[in-house]
């Protein structure tokens, strides 16, 4: 850039004005589409700038209403049935308090808690946490060996009893493998939201809100900073990323 | 001695009682074989086990054998570690049962894998914060130590090192227990588990059940000798038996007792002390009357140190006791329901808040009848190559008791 | 007695050899290149790299990259899994793997190297889901950037 060499302070000042708009030229267009260029490029890697959260307002949770589930069982390729033996990423739970007769319903997936007891008994690694604070199985690595089933303490995982054929290519499941709610990690990499809240906001209820806990300008950080909530079983110190309200 | 039933020491013995043996030896394995290739084809679904009993009774087999295999070693470890000539004259026999019941146990536990083809992956990737990536590394040091440990008995050039060898075998069980009882201990989410009394009442257990073994083993194999036991060794042996077992109990009553005072914990005692149907049987009659007090008075009663038969039968109840209390611990730990919302009732389609159901599959009997198959079949093969038959030293045996 | 010897040499010599003989006989149609798997062309005009490059490397490939993909969620395009069975699904079954004609089956089958990919992984391609940036019913994700927007966007 060249400039005509003048004592006088105006000609600083022009300067100072001409550069700063072309600095703004040049570093406006990045924030502006800093909310397109956020989102995660496919070749990049997860982060640890980002964690992923999701809050569920039980009170908006609708009595019988399990469009959360049918919405997992339609993307992961699960069959929907409910035998002992079957698989079940997320379920409606139905509590009921013993002295007070008060009734709640809500969903219970898995917590892809911060510290959790599932990762930390996996003897392979198999059961991990990615950087963006999805916990997943890696079955790459699983052996089947069902023990982080034994140490969850919300009974997400399912093992996988029998041999699966067409599966959905986006998300592989296989006989004797252990797995569980991944936040449906193959659309949140797609800059979408899990399935389950996608139904209930879709009819309504609007119970589930998923988010970047790390962002506080995300609308869950918002509400979670103005709305009481609470982890289940949080005397456990597991921190974790699925928090309820109401109960 | 010169009767013809032997099955040790290649003398002048007939072979049939030996190819007997290893023939129901053989049979028990192939059908868990049987039993491991079905299960592996068609998946576990084949299986009573499901996603709320995840551990079932291939796991109660295989934990026993192996806490009687570390505290089988237990009867070498006496006598080269605290030097008592009884227990140094039995030390190779032990060191070849601790090996013969591990190889059982974890082939029962391997062949129960969702993936048993992924060893390979489970014996090159540790999360070294896993007590169960400690277990594979103790159980397989645990096959090179006490291999070492037996070839320095066993070799007389090598005969001054069993002691050292001896000391490390016994602080590498003392490791291995302590790692398979946390496996249980360090589960926090489970009210039957989360308690540091895990690993010690399993070391404990370990003693009774390890020396129940020897002591059945021992009497089986004088028997198809025709050699008498003597009653000097009967004795000591029958009542370090009684207080391993009364040490057992201990254990089981301070660990029930401190649960009784949490109110936490009351529906989990109420759980398996009263109203838990097969786990409260089990329990009371298994494990107490038949693990504990049972064998107790048998060994107590006047008269016992004259009675092989006597102790081999306390021994033989201590070993049914500690089978049903892995069948409480393991199976019962996981029936109860998790406790998600302590003070409310929860009921799902996952089957929350109901106490699980569990009946064992034929082929989940085969599997861990299997395990004892394996070891039955190692020490049949090796008492009939080596020779692992005590020979007592009984002068030395008289100066120790004086001492 | 030294001819009886070398006459009973002889003999166990030739019974070897006719019984090597008969029992290397299955394969010399082999060695003959008969049963050598026919691989059929997939879709598209080049696959990502050369046939040799990827015949040598593919197992390399594979167990990389999964893992940059499982642990780190690389999500290549490249080389993606779902990008092959999409590419290389036959027409006959639709899958890579169903029968012994099928891309990846005939290889591994001559080979008689068993893999255990399509114990988990769909053998047939599904439809690709569509990347939905910037939608109108943005997801969460978009409404973390509001201070960048400017009108004309929506939200």
């Amino acid at each position: 850039m060249s400039q005509p060499m003048q004592d006088s302070t105006t000609d600083r000042r022009d300067f100072l004005k001409a550069g700063t708009l072309v600095a703004g030229m040049t570093l406006g267009p990045g924030v502006l589409f800093y909310g397109v260029a956020h989102s995660r490029a496919p070749e990049e890697a997860a982060s640890s700038d980002v964690r992923w959260g999701m809050l569920i307002d039980s009170a908006k949770c609708g009595d019988g209403c399990s469009d959360c589930v049918t919405a997992c069982n339609t993307e992961n390729g699960l069959e929907g049935k409910t035998g002992p033996q079957d698989t079940q990423y997320i379920r409606k739970l139905n509590i009921k308090d013993l002295r007070t007769g008060y009734v709640k319903e809500l969903p219970m997936l898995c917590q892809h808690c911060e510290n959790p007891p599932c990762v930390d008994v996996c003897p392979t690694g198999a059961s991990m946490k990615r950087a963006d604070g999805i916990v997943l199985v890696d079955r790459h690595s699983c052996i089947g060996c069902r023990y982080c089933m034994m140490a969850c303490p919300y009974k997400a995982r399912s093992f996988v009893h029998e041999p699966i054929t067409n599966q959905n290519p986006e998300v592989p499941r296989g006989k004797g493998c252990v797995e569980s709610c991944t936040f449906c990690v193959q659309r949140v990499d797609r800059d979408e939201e899990p399935a389950c809240v996608e139904a209930c906001n879709t009819n309504g209820h609007k119970a589930m809100l998923f988010g970047d806990l790390m962002n506080p300008e995300s609308e869950i950080s918002k509400a979670l900073a103005t709305q009481a909530s609470t982890e289940v079983r949080a005397d456990l110190g597991l921190n974790t990323g699925v928090r309820y309200q109401g109960i | 001695m010169a009767n013809g039933n032997c099955i040790s020491q290649g003398s002048q013995c007939r072979n049939s009682q030996f190819w007997t043996l290893l023939a129901v030896g053989g049979l028990v394995v192939l059908g868990a074989l049987y039993a491991f290739f079905t299960l592996e084809h068609h998946g576990h679904v084949l299986t009573g086990m499901d996603n709320q009993i995840v551990w079932g009774l291939p796991h109660v087999f295989a934990v026993f054998l192996i806490v009687a295999a570390s505290g089988v070693l237990n009867v070498a470890s006496i006598g080269s570690v605290f030097g008592k000539s009884l227990y140094k004259a039995r030390a190779p026999l032990s060191g070849m049962l601790a090996l013969a019941m591990l190889a059982g146990g974890l082939a029962v536990l391997v062949l129960d894998l969702g993936r048993p083809d992924r060893l390979i992956v489970a014996m090159t990737h540790y999360n070294f914060k896993s007590i169960f990536a400690w277990n594979m590394i103790f159980y397989n040091g645990f096959f090179a130590i006490v291999g070492l440990y037996l070839i320095t008995l066993m070799t007389r050039s090598l005969k001054q090192w069993s002691s050292t060898v001896g000391m490390a075998a016994f602080l590498w069980r003392i490791g291995l227990t302590t790692a398979t009882g946390s496996i249980f201990g360090f589960i926090v989410a489970r009210s039957g588990f989360n308690s540091a009394l895990m690993a010690p009442m399993f070391i404990i257990m370990s003693f009774a059940y390890g020396l129940a073994v020897f002591l059945l083993v021992q009497s089986a194999m004088y028997w198809w000798n025709g050699i008498k036991l003597d009653e000097r060794v009967l004795v000591r042996m029958k009542n370090l038996l009684a207080v391993f077992i009364a040490a057992s109990m201990y254990f089981t009553i301070v660990f029930h007792l401190t649960n009784l005072y949490f109110a936490k914990q009351w529906e989990f005692e109420r759980f398996i002390l009263l109203d838990g149907g097969i786990y409260t049987t089990l329990f009371w009659v298994g494990q107490v009357l038949i693990g504990y007090i049972a064998p107790l008075a048998l060994l107590f009663s006047p008269g016992s140190r004259h009675s092989v038969v006597t102790v081999m039968l306390a021994a033989l109840l201590a070993i049914l006791g500690g089978l049903a209390q892995m069948y409480v611990t393991i199976i019962g730990g996981q029936a109860f329901p998790m406790d998600m919302f302590p003070g409310y009732a929860v009921t799902s389609s996952f089957y929350d808040g109901v106490v699980a159901q569990y009946t064992p599959s034929m082929y989940e009997w085969l599997l861990g009848l299997g395990g004892i198959g394996i070891a039955f079949l190692a020490t049949t093969v090796a008492v009939r190559v080596f020779k692992f038959m005590p020979q007592d030293d009984f002068a030395a045996l008289e100066s120790d008791t004086k001492a | 007695m030294a001819s009886i010897r070398t006459m009973g040499t002889w003999i166990r010599t030739m019974t070897l050899v006719v019984v090597a003989a008969f029992l290397a006989a299955p394969s010399f149609n082999v060695m003959a290149g008969v049963d050598l798997p026919t691989i059929k062309k997939g879709k598209g005009d080049k696959c990502v790299d050369d046939n040799d490059y990827m015949r040598r490397h593919h197992p390399d490939l594979l167990n990389h990259h999964r893992d940059g993909t499982m642990r780190q969620g690389i999500r290549t395009t490249k080389y993606s899994l779902k990008g092959c069975v999409e590419c290389h699904a036959s027409e006959a079954t639709g899958s890579v793997a169903a029968s012994k004609e099928d891309f990846c089956a005939a290889c591994h089958a001559y080979t008689a190297v068993k893999v255990d990919c399509w114990d988990c992984h769909a053998t047939k391609p599904g439809k690709r889901p569509v990347h939905k940036p910037g939608s109108v019913t943005a997801s969460p994700l978009m409404s973390t950037a509001q201070q960048g927007m400017k009108s004309g966007e929506s939200k």
